[in-house]
């Protein structure tokens, strides 16, 4: 099934995309879920496919595009790519160039996005601390001005892509407490006082790293900050709604996935003499797999349509579909675990893993609760 | 220099499994089969491409021009949109029912249209992955009584435009064929590796990704405003009568699981005992 907005543009966009991850990633995916990493080659390929450009204005060596577009293209990567950590990191531009892009000068972006848009630059966005995630306005990461420089102090954690990146787009406090002291800044590799920490294990997205990144005496010119001082904490609230997006299509496209796997095995797997699906009860829990994601395809899909349009009612929509199409995600994987039987409990069956891959949504770029939170605001209690 | 591409819509071949035969055996299922360019088309178009441009700059020679025809319903016109989005300039299709045409009423068809459109070449997949019935090029060039080289797997066009170099690969080596311009070429999946056209505009040491050419978003956008011109099969004036007929289709038979064997002389002895073919 596709998005209601989808016009044969989005269709022709779909099969590019399928064609280039069901080549470069699928036949790899795996591999690379074990080895929790892809290699850096694929950014090239991707950007000479025209996909990691997907959604960024061509002045920046992007292709052009909307969310709409976005949207379709990771799905189609998820489906042809089958590999969620792939997908995800190598789609870690998708939430560092936003701000570079909306707050940054000319220069600023001439200077950085070309670069990861062609593949020769990884990048990440660094913005939860080891002492607190959902609580950005509290940020404990100290960027103090010296001269022409800031001089960073601090750590930040479940960085994706953070091990390989060569650019990273930072949250720091340069002010007071609270929101009004909060900026952002673009911090390169190779700057003295910028470490790398440990590669995190984690539950899922295996084949996307994650990483502790340490500032100490970090040295960055006043020329990286993104848009005004102390003015950052708006740009990270904008970034995080469409981020809110991009995750829940991404759970639509995991569900989707995970219910097509079923479907396929129910069809073939023999049990008292019939295949799994000659039996009702394997039937209706595909149905309702199915009706699930019709559900938070729609919603996913008239938040993107509102964007699109402007309307302001698409924030608060936003936190509900990713509620809604994180959850129904978890299920929809925890169903098809239960169709695969002892099969899909073993490693090396993707409902395993997409089963895995799941649980990240309802934590990841917000919480439900702080989804809750911010449905709470927005309706007036 | 121009160059004419008929393109065929194809169930998806990477969906062979979903085929299933009607009752009866008349016709084959369409329905659940995802239609897709013809894959040798699609390489037509992109080796049609390697000659018509410098492959370093992206840049199309002044004045050449690249355009295709397709024969089949209205919703052909999406895998034409394809091909335009990958860098054909305009698409021709002719509105006809997909089970009233036949591989010499398609020659029969294009000759006309070449009549028209005066190509310099006639660039063809060898044959389309669903019949399988590789004609339509040779009967085209005897039609139009036009040089032609058939599964052609790499493509040299002289500098002066007049000659083309066809490699053409056989048993025990390959073939090179040189035409004198206008012509027909067929082409086999090999045309789309790196070097395999040689265009003289195109740097000696520039390398083309190996395949067709993805079509980013810009190029999907482009190919939105370019022309698909839609006429009947009829326009054209060819007898529409079908010289092949299609009597009944069947699946192949399953396929039978098969046995491991402990050792060669067992491997031996089941050829000898059971295939019979020792």
């Amino acid at each position: 099934m596709s998005y209601l907005f989808e016009n044969d543009e989005h269709a022709a966009l779909r099969s590019q995309v399928e064609r280039f991850a069901g080549a470069e990633i699928g036949p790899y995916a795996d591999a690379w879920e074990e080895a929790e990493e892809f290699p850096l080659g694929l950014y090239g390929k991707a950007a000479a496919a025209g996909v990691l450009g997907i959604g960024y204005p061509e002045a920046y060596g992007g292709v052009g595009g909307d969310l709409s577009h976005v949207v379709v293209a990771s799905e189609a990567m998820v489906l042809a790519g089958r590999s969620v950590g792939t997908t995800v990191g190598l789609g870690s531009h998708g939430i560092a160039l936003p701000p570079i892009l909306r707050a940054g000068t000319e220069e600023q972006k001439q200077r950085w996005i070309p670069k990861v848009l062609r593949g020769e630059w990884v990048s990440a966005l660094a913005i939860t601390e080891p002492g607190g995630g959902s609580d950005v306005a509290n940020l404990q990461t100290r960027a103090v001005r010296d001269g022409a420089e800031l001089v960073i102090n601090g750590s930040k954690t479940f960085i994706t892509s953070g091990t390989r990146a060569d650019l990273v787009t930072v949250a720091v406090r340069t002010g007071g407490p609270g929101h009004g002291g909060v900026s952002l800044l673009v911090v390169e590799k190779g700057t003295p006082g910028f470490t790398v920490g440990r590669k995190l294990k984690k539950m899922g997205w295996w084949a996307s790293d994650t990483a502790e990144l340490h500032f100490e005496d970090c040295r960055v010119p006043m020329a990286n900050v993104l848009g005004e001082v102390d003015q950052g904490f708006v740009t990270i609230m904008q970034n995080f709604a469409t981020e809110r997006v991009f995750l829940a299509a991404q759970c639509v496209a995991i569900a989707e996935l995970a219910y097509r796997e079923s479907v396929a095995y129910a069809r073939e797997r023999m049990a008292f003499g019939k295949a799994l699906s000659g039996f009702q009860v394997t039937r209706h829990k595909l149905a309702e797999m199915a009706t699930r994601i019709a559900a938070a395809r729609a919603l996913t899909g008239e938040v993107v349509t509102r964007v699109l349009a402007g309307d302001l009612a698409a924030t608060g929509l936003a936190a509900m579909a990713k509620n809604v199409a994180t959850d129904m995600c978890s299920e929809v994987c925890d169903a098809a675990v239960q169709i695969h039987g002892g099969y899909g409990y073993m490693r090396g069956y993707l409902v395993e893993r997409l089963y895995r891959d799941a649980r990240l949504y309802p934590i990841g770029g917000g919480t439900r609760e702080i989804m809750n939170e911010i449905i709470s605001k927005l309706e007036g209690y | 220099m121009k160059i004419l591409v008929p393109l065929k819509r194809t169930a998806d071949p990477d969906n062979a499994n979903k085929i299933k035969i009607g009752a009866g055996g008349a016709k084959i299922e369409t329905t659940g089969l995802e239609p897709k360019a013809n894959p040798f088309d699609e390489y037509a178009v992109e080796a049609s491409l390697r000659l018509l441009e410098n492959g370093q700059t992206k840049v199309r020679i002044a004045g050449d021009k690249l355009t295709i025809a397709s024969f089949g319903p209205k919703e052909a016109a999406t895998n034409i949109r394809q091909a335009l989005a990958m860098g054909a300039d305009d698409g021709l299709l002719f509105l006809s029912d997909d089970n009233a045409l036949d591989g010499d009423l398609i020659a029969r068809a294009l000759a006309k249209v070449v009549e028209q459109q005066m190509p310099d070449l006639v660039v063809l997949g060898k044959q389309a992955v669903d019949g399988d019935s590789n004609q339509v090029g040779q009967i085209l060039a005897e039609l139009l009584q036009w040089p032609s080289a058939t599964f052609a797997m790499s493509m040299e066009l002289s500098a002066d435009k007049k000659t083309v170099i066809v490699g053409r690969e056989v048993d025990g080596g390959v073939i090179k064929l040189r035409l004198t311009l206008p012509a027909v070429i067929t082409v086999d999946l090999r045309i789309v590796a790196p070097k395999s056209v040689v265009n003289h505009v195109t740097p000696a040491t520039f390398t083309y990704p190996d395949g067709a050419r993805f079509t980013p978003l810009p190029m999907i956008i482009k190919a939105k405003s370019k022309p698909i011109v839609e006429a009947s099969l009829a326009s054209l004036g060819v007898d529409t009568a079908l010289k092949s007929k299609y009597l009944s289709f069947a699946l192949p038979p399953a396929r039978k699981g098969g046995v491991k064997v402990k050792d060669v002389a067992e491997l031996v002895q089941k050829l000898r005992t059971e295939a019979k073919v020792l």
